[in-house]
């Protein structure tokens, strides 16, 4: 067999240039210098400095706070990731299903893609209004006091539902596209050997759907973690206070707002290294388990 | 074609015109929203109209927050603006950063303009000074907290506006509440409910003279005075006295406005916004209330607000440029049009006497009540504070009392915590200026 390739050395690397300085100067460099201040305690205006070690690191570490940031970060992106993929999967598994009038249901469920999360956030703080939002009103009518901002939890619940609620569209265009690839001899097959279309969907369409299912978790978990930024800060309406907060916004609180350069360096250090490690872990221990066809 | 004639023709003017004149541009960052950035683009106008060597151009920044972060972000590129607009809790940032500004006192006397600390109101000359008593930011937008009150409200309930907390509590408050009013919020709690708590009934807010005197400060809030204070403010609540609408500003203006809540406290820059809205009420405002059990000599607060710096690193031209505006900008007249516009205080004597003159406070007398405050007698600490990361100690404060007034936690753990996280921010903003 013949082997492709180029005849000169250099043009590969020339092509390879572009791409390759983009990422070192958006990613590597400011990666780099991150690490570097998260050593020092600095003046923000750049005329002082002081070397400090590992200081910002054992501070973050040992404070009760960042902990409980920390802790609903997880929550957080454990149920805004649960419910935009379990809720995406189950309206693309109905959608799937309809025959006629197929694409104004499709367009409809997908409309949602469109809004930007600061967008989506303010929605949210006009549906939970606390005098007259009507989601407030729902809310009430239920027996359910919601303070939005001022109680913690339904703080917590707002900014879920409002983060699920952009997503599940996102993923509702992928899960249908998995669903319409599955080869309609297999389902028909299937359909001999269970009658129970309930029991067909997790024996069969479930495991063809991994491949999709789990190019979706990981972005679903970086959404939840990262995106989700424009959600919070217009649902905290820029003032933390007593509001949750993700780990990514408090990078923002104390670096942006509050000008701890060195601080917030640490922190965003910290979450990097968390992504790593969640990354190897999902390569390493979850892909090895779907097979791709 | 035509139009694109026009326009090359219309350049060409505006350049020639530019030529011809020179003038020394400047630009003016600021965080004035709405209608108050449409005073601070009136100002501008004022000015650029007043004479022809100088343009000043304001921007418009976002929050006090992001125009600092903005501001730092473009000195440190070397692109800072020539004034910069910097909020009470960022002044010990902007302060400590020797270099970073030149002190308005310098600027102005280098530039042959005259300066004397005693043209200005007792109340803001030393905000923004440094421990010398040398003022290195000018007092601009200077507010402080009052209390607004719905008047037919009070009517209803048969009572006067609280002198005391007492008062309000014994008196004021089960009346209004019996009236079918929601008789108190507020709009700032580290602000009005612990900084010039701290002012209003002269106790010491941290150790080192309040902060001027060095870095190595400790903050003081975990006193009794002020867990007595928030362990009312808590029952108040309980007892549907008082109501938290979150740490938001307008949250919690929103119900005064709607006629809901019937005492407000919130900035005497607050005035001239609430004056042009339509309320359903008429409404007033007076002095903010004490503890008679704290003190019985109550004396001024703290001003709030903002102040314009001089960024350094600016051509002595274009320095020039901004001492003259500063000049101008202290006139009398122009601090009048502002504090009629806005209700911020006049900062200068000669501006207050002014609008006293011209009859301003026997048209709208609730527009006297904050430079009132703010020239009550003073105190040991009432000058001002100076603490660095404070934008952090306040968010530190926010979330402590909003758990508070949640029931999340307890007065004497959540003032153990901000002392102890304050004190910790403290260290860690020393460690910075080294």
């Amino acid at each position: 067999m013949k082997s492709a390739g180029f005849t000169t050395r250099w043009l590969p690397i020339l092509l390879l240039v572009p791409q390759l300085s983009i990422i070192a100067i958006f990613f590597y460099w400011p990666a780099l210098y991150a690490m570097q201040s998260s050593f020092y305690l600095q003046d923000p205006f750049g005329f002082g400095s002081t070397f400090v070690g590992l200081e910002n690191y054992s501070s973050l570490l040992s404070s009760s706070e960042y902990m409980k940031v920390t802790r609903f970060t997880v929550v957080f992106t454990a149920l805004v990731t649960f419910f935009s993929l379990a809720l995406a999967l189950l309206l693309a598994v109905k959608a799937d299903n309809v025959l006629r009038g197929a694409k104004t249901y499709r367009t409809l469920l997908m409309w949602v893609y469109a809004v930007a999360p600061p967008v989506a956030g303010f929605i949210g703080v006009m549906m939970f209004n606390q005098s007259w939002g009507p989601l407030t009103e729902l809310a009430r009518s239920i027996g359910w006091d919601f303070k939005l901002g001022v109680n913690f939890n339904d703080t917590a619940s707002a900014m879920i539902l409002v983060s699920v609620w952009k997503q599940v569209p996102v993923n509702f265009i992928f899960f249908l596209s998995g669903l319409q690839s599955i080869p309609k001899s297999v389902r028909e097959a299937a359909l001999i050997d269970n009658r129970s279309s309930f029991g067909r969907f997790w024996d069969v369409t479930f495991p063809l759907l991994a491949p999709t299912g789990f190019f979706l978790l990981i972005i679903n978990i970086t959404y939840s973690l990262f995106d989700t930024f424009g959600v919070i800060d217009t649902m905290v309406k820029g003032e933390p206070g007593n509001n949750p907060m993700t780990l990514v916004y408090k990078v923002y609180v104390d670096g942006f707002r509050g000008n701890d350069l060195g601080g917030s360096s640490a922190q965003s250090v910290i979450l990097m290294v968390l992504v790593l490690a969640l990354t190897i872990f999902q390569f390493r221990l979850v892909e090895r388990r779907i097979h791709y066809t | 074609m035509k139009n694109f004639k026009l326009g090359v023709s219309v350049a060409a003017l505006v350049m020639a015109a530019n030529a011809a004149f020179a003038e020394t541009e400047i630009t003016w960052w600021h965080a004035m929203g709405g209608a108050l950035g449409e005073t601070v683009n009136e100002i501008a106008e004022k000015f650029n109209a007043s004479q022809d060597d100088y343009t000043i151009t304001p921007v418009f920044k976002g929050t006090y927050e992001e125009t600092l972060t903005a501001g730092i972000a473009a000195f440190r590129a070397g692109e800072q603006p020539n004034v910069m607009q910097v909020f009470d809790a960022g002044a010990a940032t902007v302060i400590g950063a020797k270099g970073a500004t030149v002190p308005v006192q310098d600027l102005l006397s280098d530039n042959g303009i005259d300066f004397n600390i005693e043209d200005y109101i007792a109340g803001v000359r030393y905000f923004y000074a440094d421990s010398d008593g040398k003022m290195i930011g000018m007092p601009f937008n200077s507010s402080t907290p009052i209390m607004y009150y719905n008047m037919d409200a009070l009517a209803a309930a048969g009572v006067e506006p609280p002198k005391t907390w007492e008062e309000f509590q014994s008196t004021t408050a089960p009346a209004l509440k019996e009236a079918g009013y929601i008789p108190l919020s507020q709009s700032h709690l580290p602000w009005i409910f612990t900084e010039n708590f701290h002012s209003r009934h002269n106790l010491p807010f941290a150790t080192n003279n309040n902060g001027y005197d060095g870095t190595d400060t400790q903050i003081l809030v975990n006193n009794d005075a002020i867990k007595a204070h928030f362990t009312a403010v808590s029952e108040w609540k309980e007892n549907g006295m008082f109501e938290w609408y979150g740490t938001g500003w307008g949250d919690n203006q929103t119900p005064f406005e709607e006629g809901k809540v019937a005492i407000w406290l919130g900035s005497s820059g607050s005035f001239g916004g609430l004056s042009k809205k339509d309320l359903p009420f008429e409404f007033s405002a007076t002095l903010l209330p004490y503890w008679e059990s704290v003190t019985t000599e109550p004396t001024q607060t703290f001003i709030g607000g903002a102040s314009l710096f001089a960024m350094a690193g600016k051509s002595a031209e274009e320095n020039k440029a901004t001492a003259e505006f500063f000049r101008f900008l202290t006139s009398p007249e122009i601090q009048y049009f502002w504090h009629a516009e806005t209700g911020y205080v006049p900062i200068t004597n000669a501006a207050y006497d002014l609008a006293k003159s011209d009859g301003h406070y026997d048209r709208a007398p609730a527009a006297e009540v904050g430079i009132q405050q703010l020239s009550l007698p003073g105190g040991d600490n009432t000058k001002g504070y100076r603490m660095g990361f404070y934008v952090q100690i306040r968010d530190v404060m926010n979330r402590e009392y909003g758990r508070i007034l949640t029931g999340e936690t307890s007065v004497e753990d959540a003032f153990a915590t901000i002392e102890k996280e304050a004190n910790e921010l403290l260290a860690r903003f020393a460690k910075t200026q080294g």
